[in-house]
């Protein structure tokens, strides 16, 4: 809830609501992303991510 | 007061704890873990942070990460939005990474703070600092000015990747910044990769390959003007516009179109274990002289638009000490500060002190010397320490009572061009070892760059050392003479200690100039007579400054060789059974720990009882 409660702030503070939708389904997507185990290592020559 | 500063999970994870202003401990999470440039949570650094205050994790009450992840979640979300469908893969493959991880790092705090011991989660507050914000703390706060323009430049933070801030006592006001996708940092890492070198680390290998090339030739213009007109746009203000047709690391798992700059420099790309060509010596030249016109023309506008007499520098691009050189010689400043940590271990520092003077409203106090205590902000090991690594190990030692005896006989040793390991007091913050872990031997010896290179630290033979100099008589060596304590700094060897170099030396290639004679101080001066300074002062470590001396006393020079206390692709040693096992392992003649003295033909064990690889980096 507490991670709900700071990127909602965040998101009013930068006036960003148009990233919502996409911060929904990627959460949903990470559950399943979790749940299913893939790998989460990090991907690049450079750790820009 | 506590603060605990705290950068990790991308690389170069650090933990710093300070009190009010002052700062108590700080290391590297890579020193203890053995992996280098480990990026994983700093658990083991804040123990030691923690323990060095005598402190437990249930007194900290303000613990600061380094930066904003949720900015960065937004630059991560919009740049993939603008590049779609381009970048779909890094996109999928990354979004994992933030959903287990980085969007959660206030949970992963307070999970893994657990392993210290029970604390109160509503007593224990986490801030967040923002990248270059934290930069520039670290530069600024220790710095002593009262106040300065703060340039920070590196691979990227959230969204910027470089800033100009103006700092006094009432904070630190970002003035300016360049974003994502256009970054001095990246740029240079691009022509690190496509040069056969490790982003992130190979960057001082290109640094330290740049000085061969030829700057009178033709090639190293024509490649200047190909970087200028195609690969990047350089601005008046120094704000850079990267051509994004060529670079991969927006849309792709790369940093560069590899095809697309082979065409452009009529160059195929380099691998690790390729030969150095005088093509790749130029290319690494022409990038080094554009990053210095850049960082110079943004210094001089962060110089006109905050009107402050002092500089000072931080972000990863502020270790490139070739282009701090010119920028000291530029003369544009009074005084010039720059972080000894300027990589994202430095944040870690830079986000405690932020939040401490911006955030608390703890006092600026200016003072003439810097607040880094000499970068001595690492674990410290007793006699008794290095006592129990000897008895593990069944070697053979000889014990000194008496520091001065101990000086001279280390200075002698050096003298006898033996290569010697130097083990006392706190460990170095940051990536240089300053005299308290470090690999020491005679600069006048015509052999001592390739055995160190080849038989002691297993690198590639091209790559330069480093002088530790008296800063009484750093000018009697070198010019300008300089304070640089932090070994930031590249000066010249002055004109009277320089050999006579032959009238074809410009077009020799790489390994006959690596050889030709320059100095009589021939192991520490570059193809190009340049220099990277360490100055060493009595009262910032005392010990260092005495061997030096006496070594001075013996030979009548007053500098000595000074080379990180690791071999390749191993972070620096932190214990004694770490400074034990590498001196055994290579061909280090006389290890110091503290008051004892190890001489490797007096041991019992030998080089494959300590076999270990690491990972080239």
């Amino acid at each position: 809830m507490e991670f709900l409660r700071d990127i909602f702030s965040f998101l009013k503070e930068r006036k960003k609501y148009w990233l919502i939708p996409m911060i929904i389904v990627l959460l949903i997507i990470g559950i399943l992303v979790v749940f299913g185990g893939s790998s989460s290592v990090a991907p690049f020559v450079y750790t820009l991510f | 007061m506590y603060i605990l500063g705290v950068s990790a999970y991308y690389h170069d994870s650090a933990a710093c704890l300070i009190y009010k202003d002052e700062i108590i401990a700080a290391a590297q999470e890579e020193r203890f873990t053995r992996k280098k440039q480990d990026e994983s949570f700093p658990i083991n650094a804040i123990k030691y942070c923690l323990d060095q205050a005598g402190l437990e994790i249930s007194d900290i009450e303000n613990i600061v990460y380094y930066e904003k992840p949720f900015l960065k979640f937004e630059r991560l979300l919009e740049s993939f939005y603008h590049f779609a469908p381009a970048g779909v893969v890094p996109f999928v493959k990354s979004i994992p990474v933030w959903i287990k991880e980085k969007l959660f790092i206030k949970n992963q705090i307070y999970s893994k703070l657990k392993e210290l011991g029970k604390y109160d989660k509503t007593k224990l507050k986490t801030y967040f600092s923002e990248h270059h914000l934290s930069h520039a703390a670290s530069a600024f706060y220790p710095s002593g000015f009262e106040s300065a323009a703060v340039l920070t430049i590196d691979g990227m933070g959230e969204w910027a990747s470089a800033s100009i801030s103006k700092a006094n006592k009432s904070g630190i006001s970002i003035v300016k910044e360049m974003h994502y996708p256009n970054s001095l940092g990246l740029l240079y890492s691009a022509f690190t990769y496509f040069l056969g070198f490790v982003v992130n680390s190979g960057e001082y290998k290109l640094m330290g390959l740049a000085p061969y090339g030829n700057p009178k030739s033709e090639q190293v213009f024509d490649y200047i003007k190909k970087i200028k007109t195609t690969l990047v746009d350089i601005a008046d203000d120094g704000s850079i516009k990267l051509n994004m047709k060529y670079f991969g690391f927006a849309t792709r798992l790369k940093m560069i179109k590899p095809n697309k700059w082979e065409s452009l420099f009529n160059l195929k790309k380099r691998n690790p274990n390729d030969e150095i060509s005088s093509s790749h010596s130029n290319l690494a030249l022409a990038i080094q002289l554009v990053t210095e016109e850049i960082v110079l023309k943004m210094a001089k506008h962060a110089r006109d638009i905050t009107g402050e007499k002092n500089i000072c520098l931080s972000g990863g691009v502020a270790l490139n000490c070739v282009s701090n050189g010119v920028l000291f010689r530029e003369n544009l400043f009074d005084d010039i500060y720059i972080q000894p940590a300027s990589g994202d271990a430095g944040g870690a520092l830079g986000a405690a002190l932020a939040y401490a003077h911006i955030h608390k409203g703890v006092e600026l106090t200016p003072s003439a010397n810097d607040k880094m205590k000499g970068a001595y902000l690492g674990p410290e090991f007793s006699n008794a320490d290095v006592l129990k690594t000897a008895r593990k190990y069944n070697a053979n030692f000889i014990y000194f009572d008496n520091f001065h005896e101990l000086s001279v006989f280390a200075a002698n040793q050096i003298a006898q061009n033996k290569v010697l390991g130097w083990f006392r007091g706190r460990m170095e913050f940051g990536p240089r070892a300053l005299g308290n872990r470090s690999i020491l031997a005679d600069a006048r010896n015509l052999e001592t760059q390739k055995k160190l290179n080849l038989k002691i630290k297993f690198r590639e033979g091209f790559r330069p050392f480093a002088p530790s100099v008296l800063e009484e008589d750093c000018g009697e060596y070198f010019t300008p003479a300089v304070k640089s304590p932090y070994m930031l700094l590249v000066v010249h060897v002055v004109e009277k200690l320089r050999e006579k170099l032959p009238e074809n030396y410009l077009n020799l290639d790489l390994m006959e100039k690596l050889y030709a004679k320059r100095s009589q101080i021939q192991a520490i001066t570059h193809c190009d007579f340049s220099a990277r300074i360490q100055t060493v002062d009595k009262n910032t470590n005392p010990d260092y400054h005495k061997l030096i001396s006496e070594f001075k006393n013996l030979t009548g020079t007053g500098l000595i060789v000074n080379t990180s206390f690791n071999v390749r692709g191993e972070p620096i040693v932190c214990s004694p059974d770490q400074a034990f096992a590498c001196f055994m392992r290579t061909d280090m003649d006389i290890l110091v720990m503290q008051d004892y003295v190890f001489i490797k033909d007096d041991q019992i064990l030998n080089k494959e009882d300590f076999n270990q690889t690491f990972k080239p980096d």
